[in-house]
């Protein structure tokens, strides 16, 4: 059986206000940011996804969660769908444009191809056994 | 929406003898599947293959494109496979 962290995240709105805050992403950007940085440096592996593990929203997030699940090894699903700034956060945290996306050991692997080809040669079992490892 | 022609073209344009073939997977015109060959890939990383071919499309990825599954090969890569 394989156990997944559903983190429930605020769902909207900057967690600090400024003077000259403006409404533009840019001001927004900079706590989303940094809150995706905590998630990621909190959890070894994170996949921000359509969904959840259990009700996947979009076939490449529903390989990707089921890849994951497979191994059995416990892992952090983030449902972008419920988080709009997280959604758009995400994308410009690691500069990548598309859901889903995996992180491990706080760096990005990639999106649902890659998580697939990783998993085929075996890559992706190793780097998670590895950031698993680190946290013990 | 985009044709897949128009998504040959911009990587062709981006990445050096790069062979592309990209289909259209849902009929819709925003839901692709590409295969990229280039002798550029090797040695780098899927995910730097994959950036490469993302920044070759950045405004697309924002807007026409919503899903963009990619296959990044060296030639050689390419010929093992066959």
């Amino acid at each position: 059986m394989s156990e997944s962290k559903k983190i429930s995240l605020p769902i909207s709105g900057s967690t600090s206000v400024e003077a000259n805050d403006s409404p533009e992403n840019s001001e927004q950007g900079g706590d989303i940011l940094s809150e995706i940085a905590k998630i990621n440096s909190d959890n070894p592996v994170v996949l921000y996804m359509k969904g959840t593990p259990d009700q996947p929203m979009c076939g490449f997030s529903a390989a990707a969660s089921a890849v994951l699940s497979s191994y059995g090894k416990p892992y952090t699903a983030v449902n972008v769908l419920a988080d709009p700034e997280i959604r758009q956060g995400i994308k410009v945290y690691g500069n990548w444009p598309t859901i889903p996306q995996l992180y491990v050991g706080g760096e990005l692997m990639g999106g649902s191809d890659i998580v697939r080809q990783m998993h085929e040669s075996g890559e992706l079992l190793e780097v998670i056994e590895r950031a698993l490892a680190k946290v013990d | 929406m985009m044709e897949p022609e128009e998504i040959v073209s911009k990587i062709q344009a981006a990445i050096a003898d790069a062979q592309v073939r990209v289909v259209d997977m849902t009929g819709t015109r925003d839901h692709f599947d590409a295969i990229v060959i280039s002798p550029s890939f090797e040695g780098l990383l899927t995910i730097k293959r994959h950036r490469m071919v993302y920044a070759a499309l950045v405004e697309e990825m924002k807007g026409p494109i919503h899903a963009l599954a990619l296959q990044t090969l060296t030639p050689e890569e390419w010929e093992a496979q066959q």
